[in-house]
């Protein structure tokens, strides 16, 4: 028993060691010849159909940069692996090595600068409002004394909890488990409003029995840029992400899968977004960069 | 990996870390959010403790009774139902379902349904166990009460459940003790309790690891307390030579 608790120890050592040194993720894909792509189940950007299979805007564009690292790399050929990630689970998934590259709905901002890096902002998220159209709110000044629904582990709570303090308003707030949980209680009458990033609203909207029902509306609550996630001080495989970001912007390509998973009707049900490019994104893409949170501000 | 405990002591609007811990002045801190978090986690259990034990120990006596098949088929009828359902199912079910079919329900807020979900949940498995301590009982129990001249009630009251409740304090601790791990799915409805909280505010600081353990401390500071005043009753209620009284023999 103790001779085997002594092996166990020194494996685990051993592959600890080992991952703390592979921090040259080029190195690793090359000498093993796949790549481990971290993946969202259900969001905006990124989401499952079953079977294990992966799609959404993130999801793409991220296989595309597998592609473009295969070529970099000269590879005959790239063995792409999917791992599931939650909010929970992505940061320790990347910084322990199960993750290469994470391409869902993260956000870059400070805190999580301090554990990982992330690519060129692929994205730009502006937080809003989704009522229902009955309900004759139109900002967030109408929501004092309101019931207000939002999602827990999102960072839209802190938003919230920003814009009441700084209005002055006193709201009831509530917590649903998952977007499509507190998406019910904006149908099912116990909260009012629906606060989160546009994207997941109109995906819920979209989806939802009857959307003309639903509206979002009001003003932008928080700019939040979205990126691909990867290990700290990796420049190499950083530069070839970066790269093949710009590749994709560059020859419009980046454009064309918006077009294709938010304006026309995706699967499994064949239901439009409708969420056209915003203003910010387009920005974010005209101008590549990693700036986290901090340093956008609401215009 | 490095720790970072003053985590708890940052701002929850700011993220700047304060001369204390605790907020002063309307700002919240971690750590008060931590505890006040522990607050709903704590209520939420012992209210549905206690009508888990109450529900179930009426329960549990209604489906022992002699010549009631009525009352025997509610109370079996209550504990298949609780206990063949998930307890996530259920917490949907009283939050989302019944508010639809009776709107008077619908202004209840999700604590009093949790509790009550929680409590009938546990007070199925009570009223089992309940149940199972009366029928340990010799028959002659029974019997020596209604040569006493005792109506049923009073048979239940002075002969059966004492003893019945003295055998099943076993089970029961781990019950109880359950119910504070269960009250983690309050969190699905809205409950502002200690697993909503880690969701929360690992999200919001990026220290997962911090944030778990201290919640899972606070789960097994809960539990457990409710594990030392189970065992003390369990102590202060023992007859001598009366059942597995310090290692057994009838």
């Amino acid at each position: 028993m103790k001779k085997q608790l002594l092996a166990l120890a020194i494996t685990t050592l051993a592959a600890t060691g080992a991952l703390a040194q592979a921090n040259d993720t080029l190195a690793k894909i090359k000498s093993t010849g796949a790549i481990t792509l971290g993946v969202r189940e259900s969001s905006g950007l990124g989401y499952t159909l079953g079977n294990g299979k992966y799609v959404g805007f993130h999801t793409e564009m991220a296989e595309r940069i597998a592609g473009d690292v295969e070529k970099q790399l000269g590879l005959s050929k790239l063995d792409v692996k999917y791992q599931p990630v939650t909010s929970q689970n992505r940061i320790p998934l990347v910084t322990n090595g199960t993750v290469d590259l994470e391409c869902g709905s993260t956000t870059n901002n400070m805190a999580r600068q301090k554990e990982v890096a992330f690519a060129y902002t692929t994205y730009v998220e502006e937080v809003r409002i989704a009522v229902n159209a009955k309900s004759g709110i139109t900002g967030i000044k109408d929501l004092n004394g309101k019931t207000i629904v939002t999602t827990t582990g999102t960072t839209s709570v802190q938003t919230l909890r920003k814009n009441k303090r700084a209005d002055g308003l006193t709201f009831k707030e509530v917590m649903g488990k998952d977007h499509a949980d507190s998406f019910l209680m904006l149908e099912t009458g116990r909260a009012d409003a629906f606060i989160m990033d546009g994207s997941i609203l109109a995906a819920n909207i979209s989806k939802s029995k009857t959307p003309s029902d639903f509206k979002v509306v009001g003003e932008v609550l928080s700019v939040e840029p979205i990126a691909c996630m990867l290990r700290k001080d990796d420049p190499a495989f950083k530069k070839a992400v970066d790269d093949s970001i710009v590749r994709q912007i560059k020859d419009g390509s980046l454009a064309k899968l918006y077009d294709r998973w938010f304006m026309q009707p995706i699967p499994p049900a064949n239901v439009k977004v409708g969420l056209p490019l915003s203003a910010a994104t387009k920005e974010a893409w005209e101008h590549p960069n990693d700036k986290p949170m901090e340093s956008y501000e609401v215009k | 990996m490095s720790w970072d405990w003053q985590v708890f002591c940052q701002d929850t609007i700011t993220q700047e870390v304060g001369a204390s811990c605790f907020g002063k002045g309307g700002e919240i801190t971690y750590l008060d959010w931590l505890l006040s978090a522990w607050g709903w986690t704590v209520s939420v259990s012992l209210l549905s403790l206690a009508i888990a034990l109450v529900v179930g120990a009426i329960i549990g006596t209604l489906r022992t009774l002699p010549n009631s098949p009525w009352a025997v088929r509610l109370g079996n009828a209550w504990v298949e139902y609780f206990r063949n359902i998930p307890l996530l199912v259920h917490i949907f079910l009283w939050y989302h379902v019944i508010p639809t079919l009776v709107p008077a329900m619908k202004s209840l807020p999700g604590f009093v349904l949790v509790v009550f979900a929680l409590g009938f949940f546990t007070s199925a498995r009570i009223a089992e166990q309940v149940r199972s301590g009366v029928l340990a009982l010799p028959r002659g129990q029974r019997y020596a009460g209604m040569a006493m001249g005792f109506t049923t009630f009073q048979t239940y009251r002075y002969v059966l459940l004492p003893m019945a409740f003295r055998i099943i304090i076993p089970p029961l601790t781990s019950e109880t003790m359950n119910i504070f791990k269960n009250s983690s799915v309050a969190f699905a409805v809205s409950v502002a309790e200690l697993t909503m909280f880690a969701m929360q505010a690992q999200e919001e600081t990026a220290r997962g690891v911090e944030v778990y353990l201290a919640v899972t401390g606070l789960y097994v500071v809960s539990a457990f307390a409710i594990n030392r005043i189970m065992a003390w009753v369990e102590k202060s209620v023992r007859v001598p030579g009366l059942i597995a009284a310090g290692g057994g023999g009838h």
